[in-house]
């Protein structure tokens, strides 16, 4: 993740009730109520900052408050300080010893990729047909 | 009068190294390992503080995991409520509002650890009642009861999956001051309420198809109910 010099940051004074969108990446200290939709970008929730919302990131950690359910297309980390009340769906979870959580994990890892079947290498003369995909129960005859 | 033994560590049960965590042998785990490896996602409830291991445990093998606490959650001061005579009484309603608020015949497998043990008296036939609803049929229920020999001082553990027939045991203690100590002080300690015997865990789980006891050294005897 992209260091927090980086990130847009909502202070621990500031408080915001609505649909909180963007393309980079954020830190929230305060108070957030609506949603959060950052859809390819990461989220940091700070150890004083609570979250009433509906998540969408690509990435989240989580040191302080959240109430909703959480989409974070890669990855959910929930740090020691971490309360959070929802479901969280992501690709991959860390959860630090002493975090708090009341709700449903659901990880779906990322689809494997469809792999080009390797062909049989070619044989030798006695075999002058090129290699073609073998039939169930044929075996190939060593030359 | 029958003196309390205090609890002897079994071979099972061994101290890890520099952390305050036990680790046990579990034969009801064992006895799930199969349905955990199962190719279909499960859908799981684990019933107590929210567990690192478990979560990563079990959504490493492709499971949904919901997390709740009862036992904190009946700890809160606003269930506190008084009956016609003035005792002292949970206010049901509110805790199930709150609390396992799932859909009918949703879990394939509940972890009830040693909830039913601590928990007031007057939720556990409720929770019971509550899980066997929220189960599908044929989904599994774990539980355990500590013995007579357990003693009234048996520490909460709470459970941790670190393999397919071993947890790892850690004390816990409630978030919120449960009573006055001794010395006036606010106690945190989950005191064990009640000793199940054979017959009231039958008693307690007649709407389930079937039960399964497993008993261990530990003073603790492992129930596998079906819904």
């Amino acid at each position: 993740m992209a260091t927090e010099v980086d990130f847009a940051h909502i202070g621990k004074s500031v408080n915001i009730k609505g649909e909180l969108s963007g393309t980079e990446d954020l830190y929230v200290g305060g108070v957030v109520e609506g949603s959060i939709d950052l859809a390819g970008n990461n989220l940091v929730i700070g150890p004083n900052g609570q979250v009433k919302a509906k998540v969408q990131v690509k990435g989240v950690v989580i040191e302080g408050k959240v109430e909703g359910s959480i989409r974070a297309t890669e990855r959910a980390e929930l740090r020691k300080t971490a309360v959070v009340v929802g479901d969280i769906s992501t690709q991959r979870i860390v959860v630090e010893d002493g975090a708090s959580f009341v709700g449903k994990v659901d990880v779906q890892p990322e689809a494997t990729k469809p792999t080009t079947p390797k062909l049989a290498p070619a044989q030798p003369a006695t075999n002058p047909s090129p290699a073609a995909p073998r039939t169930p129960g044929e075996s190939v005859r060593k030359s | 009068m029958k003196i309390f033994r205090s609890p002897t560590v079994s071979p099972e049960v061994k101290p890890a190294p520099g952390v305050e965590r036990l680790t046990r042998r579990s034969s009801g785990l064992r006895e799930l390992a199969r349905l955990l490896q199962s190719e279909e996602p499960l859908c799981v409830l684990d019933l107590g503080s929210t567990s690192a291991a478990n979560i990563r445990y079990l959504t490493e093998r492709g499971h949904k995991i919901y997390s709740e606490d009862l036992l904190e959650a009946s700890t809160d001061p606003e269930l506190v409520t008084k009956d016609v005579d003035g005792q002292r009484l949970l206010d049901h309603k509110h805790f199930f509002s709150e609390n396992l608020a799932y859909s009918n015949a949703q879990f394939d497998l509940v972890l009830c650890w040693n909830l039913a043990d601590y928990l007031d008296e007057s939720l556990v036939k409720p929770v019971v009642a509550r899980l066997w609803s929220v189960m599908k049929p044929g989904g599994v229920l774990l539980a355990f009861f500590h013995t007579r020999e357990a003693g009234p001082d048996a520490p909460c553990y709470r459970y941790h999956i670190v393999s397919p027939d071993i947890l790892e045991m850690q004390h816990v203690r409630a978030q919120r001051d449960l009573r006055k100590g001794p010395t006036g002080a606010g106690e945190r300690s989950f005191r064990l309420q009640r000793v199940f015997n054979n017959r009231h865990i039958e008693n307690l789980f007649r709407d389930f198809t079937s039960i399964k006891f497993f008993l261990t050294r530990d003073n603790v005897r492992e129930v596998l109910v079906v819904r």
